[in-house]
C-alpha cells in the first residue's frame, strides 16, 4: 500500500486511510459491544454451570467420565431422552401450527377487540407452571369438568399444556414479522392470478420462514426443557432430561447423573439450535418491510364471508377461536371461578385476603407486597436483558466480510441461546458453589435474582429483535456509508428506527418472563421478600381453603399484571414507531 | 426498497425529535423505575452491617415453609443484640443437598428444617459441628439423630393417610383404618398418594410402609396397593389439593396421603367436627432439626439461635406457624389441635442408619415397581 501512496494523489490516500481507520475503530467497537454481554453470561451463567457439571465428573480430584457408561446403560435414560425429543417436537409441530394462523389473524386483520385478545393469549406464557398444573389438573382430573376425556396424566396433556404455554411465542414472533410485511407483493401475485392459497405458500410463507424458525426454535427449546408442567401433569410416568436432571440433583445429590445429563442435554439443544440456524440463514433475506404495521396503511378488515360464501380469513378464525376458546380461555376461566370460590359460597373474599399474610401466617409477606417485590425485580431483570439482548442482536445482525468474524458472529447468536437449554437448578446450584467469595460474593443478595432471570430472558430478546434487524436490507447500510454517514451514524439512522420497534414487545417478553420466573428464583428467594410466584407455589403448599383460595386469586392477579404490562409494551411500540 | 432509502434519508425535522423524545421518555421512565427498585433493594443488606452493641449477624439457612411469629424474632434480636439474616434456598432434600454442597463455605451459620429422612445424609458429609442445648427438653431426647449430637430436634410431626368422613358417609362404606386396609377390594381405587423420589411426604409415607412390614414386605405391599387402582401424583399439594375429595378441589378420592395436622383446617368456623380425618395407625413421624453449620462466621450466634428455637415462646409459637407439633411436650397446644389433630400414638420407625444406607435404593425400587 505504502508503494502505491506516491502513484496516486494525496487526498484519495487520505481518504482511504482514514475509511481504513474508521472501519477497523467500527470493527473494535462492534467486539466490545458483543464482548459486554459475553461477559455477563460467562459469569453469571457458564461459569456456575461449568463448575457443578466439572463436579459431577470428578472423583477424588481426577476426571472420571465412567459416569456416561454407566448412565447410558440404564433403560430408563434412553426412555427420557426418547420422550423429551418426542414431546418437544409435537409440542413445538402444533405450536407452530396452531400459531400461524392465530399470527394472521391477530395482526394482519383488525376487529374489535383484537388488543384484548393479544394480549390474552400473552397470559399462560408467564403464569408459574404450578399455577398451570393445578389448573389444568382440576380440569382434567376424574370428577373434573373434562375428566371424560380421561387425559388426567397422559402425554396427550403434556403437549397440549406446553402449547397453551408456547402458543403466544409463535403468534408474536412471526405477526410481529408478519404485519410489516409488504402486501403489495401478495396482491401482485394475486393480480397475476395466484388463487390465495397458492399465492400465500409461494410469496408470504417463504418471507415469514425466517421469524417462523425462530420461534419455533424458542419453543423447541421451551419444551425440550420444561419442568414444572411435565412434573405436574406428567403424573410419575413421564419424566424429560429436565425433570430428571432435577430429581437427581435435588433429591439423590447424584451429581454425575445430573452432570451426564446435562450434558446430553447441552447436546440435544445444541444439535437442534445448529438445525434451526441453517434453516433459518437458508431462508433469510432482506424483506420488504413495511415503516408501519400494514393494517394502518390499508386496513383489512375481518371478512368471513364473501357474497354469502366462506370467505379466506373463516378457516384462520375458526381456528383460532378453537385454540383462545378451548385452550387458553377454559384453564384459565377455571382458575378465575375457582378463584371466587370461597368457603362462605361466591365472594371476592381471596382477593381482599391477598392483603393479609395468609390463613395461620402462611407467609411472612403480604400478597400485595409479594407482587411489590415481583414488579421491582422485574424492572432490573428487564433493564439488564435488554441490554444485553439489543447488543447481542446487533452484533449478530451484523454480516462481517472476514469468514472469522462471520464465524464468530454465529457462535455468539448460539451461545446466547443456551441459557434455555439448562437446567434452572444446575444454575442455581452452580451459584452456590461459584459466586461465594469476594468480589463475587453474592449468594445470599437479592441482586442475583435479576440476573438469573435476565440470563433466562436475553435469549427471548434477542430472538425478538433479531429477525427484524436482519430484515434489513444490507444495501441500506451500505448506501449510508457510501452518502458519507459515519457507522455510528448508519447504526441510528438505519437499524435505529427498526430496533426501536421491536424493542417494545422485546420489553414486554422480559418483564413476562421475569414475573413468572420460578425455578431458579425459588433458589434465591428470601423469606423476607419473596416474588409473586414463589409466594403463590407456599400458599398451594399450605393446607386450609383460605391458603389455596388466596393461591388462585393471587395467580389471576399475576396474570392480570402481565396481561397488562404486555399491552402496555405493545402500545410502547406503537407510539415509538413514528414516521420515518 | 427504494422508498426505504427515500425514507432514511428525507425526513429529519419533526419526526426524528418526536422519536427521540419517545425513547427518551421511555429510557427515562424505566431508568425511574428501575431507581425505584434499587430504593426498595437498598434495605435487603442493611443487617450486614454487624451492629455496635451485639454480637453481629446470624445467618440462618432453613426451607420455604420457615415460620415464626415477627414479635418473638424482634424481642430475640433485642435481646441477644444478634441481627437474624434468613435465607431459604429450597425445600426438604434440596435444601440438604445445597448445605452439602456448600461444606467448604457455608451459605449460613445455622440450619433449621433438615428432617430425619435425610438428616443422616447430611450428618455423613460432615456439614454440622455438633452442639447439645443445656435446655433440651426431656421428650426432644428420642428424636436425637446421632450420638455425637450434630442435630437438635426442634419440632415433629406425623405424615398419615387422611379420609374424607363424609364420602364414605355417602356411599355407605366403612373407613380404613390401617395400612393392610387399603389393599381390600372395596377401597379399589380410592387412594391417592404423592411420588417419594420428588415429595418429602412422600418419601415419608414409603418409609411408613417400610417400618410396618419390613425389609422384606414393603415392595410386595406396594405392588398390591399399585394393582388396587393406587394413583401417585407428584407432589403433596397435587394429591390433596386436586385429587383429594374432602379439600376444596373437591377431587375424586376420598383416601389421601397428609398430616394429621390436615383435617383442623379442614374444620368449618364454628362447627365441632372434622369432615376429614387422619388414620393414626399409618403414620411415619417427620422430625424437624436445627444444626450449626461447620465452619459458620458465627458460630456463637448460631448456638443462640437454637437455643432460642427451644425456648417456650418460640416452641408454643411453632404450630400455628408451621402446622408442626413442638418437641417441647410441656408446651400447650391450642384447643384445636388436641381435638382434631392429635399425634400418631405409636408411628413407624425406620432406624436413621438404615434410612441412610437404603434410601436411594428404596426409592429406586418403589420406581421400578410402582411406575414400572
Amino acid at each position: 500500500m505504502s508503494g502505491r501512496v506516491k502513484d496516486t494523489g494525496n487526498t484519495v490516500v487520505r481518504t482511504r486511510g482514514r475509511a481504513g481507520m474508521a472501519r477497523r475503530r467500527s470493527a473494535v467497537a462492534w467486539v466490545v459491544a458483543g464482548a459486554i454481554p459475553l461477559a455477563f453470561l460467562a459469569v453469571f451463567f457458564a461459569w456456575p454451570v461449568a463448575t457443578l457439571v466439572a463436579r459431577g465428573f470428578t472423583t477424588d480430584g481426577a476426571l472420571d467420565l465412567s459416569g456416561f457408561a454407566e448412565v447410558f446403560a440404564r433403560p430408563r435414560t434412553w426412555r427420557i431422552i426418547r420422550l423429551t425429543l418426542v414431546q418437544a417436537l409435537l409440542g413445538t409441530a402444533l405450536a407452530v401450527l396452531l400459531g400461524l394462523p392465530g399470527a394472521y389473524l391477530l395482526y394482519r386483520r383488525t376487529f374489535r377487540g383484537r388488543a384484548l385478545v393479544r394480549a390474552f393469549v400473552t397470559v399462560p406464557f408467564v403464569l408459574p407452571t404450578v399455577v398451570v398444573g393445578v389448573a389444568f389438573r382440576s380440569l382434567l382430573t376424574e370428577g373434573g369438568p373434562l375428566g371424560f376425556l380421561h387425559l388426567d396424566g397422559t402425554f396427550t396433556a403434556i403437549v397440549l399444556a406446553l402449547v397453551f404455554f408456547n402458543y403466544t411465542v409463535v403468534v408474536r414472533t412471526v405477526g410481529g414479522l408478519w404485519e410489516r410485511l409488504d402486501p403489495r407483493t401478495e396482491q401482485a401475485a394475486r393480480a397475476l392470478g395466484a388463487p390465495p392459497w397458492r399465492a400465500f405458500l409461494t410469496v408470504t410463507l417463504p418471507a415469514l420462514t425466517p421469524a417462523i424458525v425462530s420461534a419455533a426454535s424458542v419453543v423447541f427449546l421451551f419444551c425440550a426443557t420444561a419442568f414444572g408442567v411435565v412434573m405436574v401433569l406428567g403424573g410419575t410416568r413421564y419424566g424429560t432430561i429436565e425433570t430428571e436432571i432435577w430429581i437427581q440433583t435435588t433429591q439423590f445429590l447424584d451429581l454425575r447423573t445430573a452432570a451426564v445429563l446435562s450434558v446430553v442435554q447441552l447436546v440435544v439443544v445444541g444439535v437442534s439450535l445448529a438445525l434451526f440456524s441453517r434453516a433459518r440463514a437458508r431462508r433469510e433475506r432482506a424483506l420488504d418491510l413495511q415503516g408501519r404495521p400494514a393494517d394502518e396503511q390499508t386496513a383489512q378488515r375481518l371478512r368471513l364471508w364473501n357474497r354469502g360464501r366462506p370467505g379466506g380469513d373463516l378457516l384462520p378464525t375458526v381456528v383460532t377461536c378453537a385454540v383462545v376458546i378451548v385452550l387458553l380461555a377454559l384453564p384459565l376461566g377455571n382458575l378465575l371461578v375457582r378463584s371466587l370460590r370461597t368457603p362462605d359460597g361466591w365472594s371476592l373474599g381471596n382477593y381482599t385476603a391477598l392483603g393479609t399474610a395468609g390463613g395461620d401466617n402462611a407467609l411472612t409477606v403480604t400478597v400485595w407486597e409479594a407482587a411489590a417485590n415481583s414488579l421491582r425485580i422485574a424492572v432490573d431483570a428487564t433493564v439488564l436483558a435488554v441490554v444485553m439482548g439489543t447488543l447481542v442482536a446487533l452484533v449478530v445482525s451484523r454480516r462481517p466480510r472476514n469468514p472469522l468474524g462471520r464465524r464468530a458472529v454465529w457462535w455468539l447468536d448460539a451461545v446466547f441461546m443456551l441459557p434455555l437449554g439448562v437446567s434452572a437448578v444446575t444454575v442455581g446450584f452452580g451459584f452456590l458453589i461459584t459466586l461465594n467469595h469476594p468480589p463475587l460474593d453474592l449468594r445470599s443478595s437479592a441482586v442475583l435474582i435479576p440476573i438469573a432471570q435476565a440470563v433466562v430472558a436475553i435469549p427471548l430478546v434477542v430472538r425478538t429483535v433479531l429477525p427484524v434487524l436482519r430484515a434489513i436490507d444490507p444495501h441500506l447500510r451500505e448506501a449510508a456509508g457510501v452518502l458519507g454517514a459515519a457507522p455510528w451514524r448508519v447504526l441510528l439512522t438505519v437499524d435505529g428506527p427498526f430496533l426501536i420497534r421491536s424493542l417494545g414487545l422485546a420489553i414486554g417478553f422480559a418483564f413476562a418472563v421475569s414475573l413468572g420466573e420460578f425455578g431458579a428464583t425459588s433458589f434465591l428467594s428470601r423469606p423476607d421478600r419473596p416474588t409473586l410466584p414463589v409466594v403463590i407455589f407456599r400458599l398451594i403448599g399450605r393446607p386450609g381453603p383460605e391458603n389455596y383460595g388466596m393461591a388462585l386469586a393471587a395467580s389471576v392477579v399475576l396474570a392480570v399484571l402481565t396481561a397488562t404490562i404486555m399491552g402496555v409494551a405493545e402500545r410502547l411500540r406503537r407510539e415509538g414507531t413514528g414516521e420515518f | 426498497m427504494f422508498h426505504h432509502a427515500r425514507r432514511s434519508r428525507g425526513p429529519r425535522p419533526a419526526t426524528v425529535r418526536r422519536r427521540r423524545a419517545a425513547t427518551g421518555l421511555t429510557a427515562l421512565a424505566a431508568i425511574a423505575l428501575a431507581g425505584c427498585s434499587l430504593a426498595g433493594g437498598g434495605g435487603d443488606d442493611g443487617g450486614a452491617d454487624p451492629s455496635a452493641d451485639g454480637g453481629g449477624v446470624v445467618r440462618v439457612v432453613t426451607h420455604d415453609s420457615f415460620s415464626l411469629s415477627e414479635d418473638l424474632i424482634t424481642a430475640f434480636e433485642a435481646d441477644s443484640g444478634y441481627t437474624l439474616e434468613f435465607s431459604a434456598p429450597g425445600d426438604g432434600g434440596a435444601l440438604v443437598n445445597q448445605l452439602i454442597l456448600t461444606k467448604d463455605s457455608p451459605l449460613g451459620d445455622v440450619a433449621f428444617g433438615v428432617d430425619n429422612s435425610f438428616a443422616s445424609r447430611a450428618i455423613d458429609a460432615e456439614v454440622f459441628e455438633p452442639y447439645t442445648p443445656a435446655d433440651l427438653p426431656g421428650s426432644a431426647e428420642q428424636y436425637l439423630a446421632d450420638d455425637a449430637g450434630s442435630l437438635t430436634p426442634i419440632d415433629v410431626g406425623d405424615v398419615c393417610l387422611n379420609v374424607d368422613h363424609t364420602w364414605f358417609t355417602e356411599h355407605g362404606i366403612a373407613e380404613p383404618a390401617t395400612l393392610e386396609d387399603l389393599l381390600a377390594p372395596e377401597y379399589r381405587g380410592l387412594t391417592v398418594v404423592p411420588n417419594p423420589a420428588t415429595s418429602s411426604p412422600g418419601l415419608a409415607f414409603l418409609l411408613a410402609t417400610v417400618g410396618a412390614f419390613g425389609e422384606d414386605g414393603w415392595v410386595d405391599y406396594w405392588a398390591d396397593l399399585s394393582a388396587n387402582g393406587l394413583k401417585v401424583v407428584q407432589g403433596w399439594s397435587d394429591a390433596y389439593s386436586v385429587d383429594f375429595s374432602g379439600s376444596t378441589g373437591a377431587g375424586a378420592y376420598p383416601i389421601v396421603l397428609s398430616y394429621s395436622t390436615s383435617p383442623a383446617f379442614e374444620v368449618a368456623e364454628g362447627a365441632d367436627s372434622a369432615p376429614t380425618g387422619a388414620l393414626l395407625d399409618t403414620c411415619f413421624r417427620q422430625v424437624e432439626y436445627a444444626g450449626v453449620l461447620a465452619g459458620a462466621e458465627n458460630p456463637e450466634g448460631a448456638r443462640a439461635f437454637i437455643d432460642f428455637l427451644l425456648t417456650e415462646a418460640v416452641q408454643a409459637d411453632i404450630p400455628g406457624q408451621m402446622y408442626v407439633y413442638p418437641v417441647d411436650d410441656r408446651v400447650e397446644l391450642p384447643e384445636s389441635w388436641t381435638t382434631f389433630a392429635p399425634l400418631a400414638p405409636e408411628p413407624f420407625e425406620v432406624a436413621p442408619e438404615d434410612i441412610a444406607a437404603n434410601r436411594d435404593a428404596w426409592i429406586q425400587t418403589w420406581t421400578d415397581t410402582v411406575i414400572g
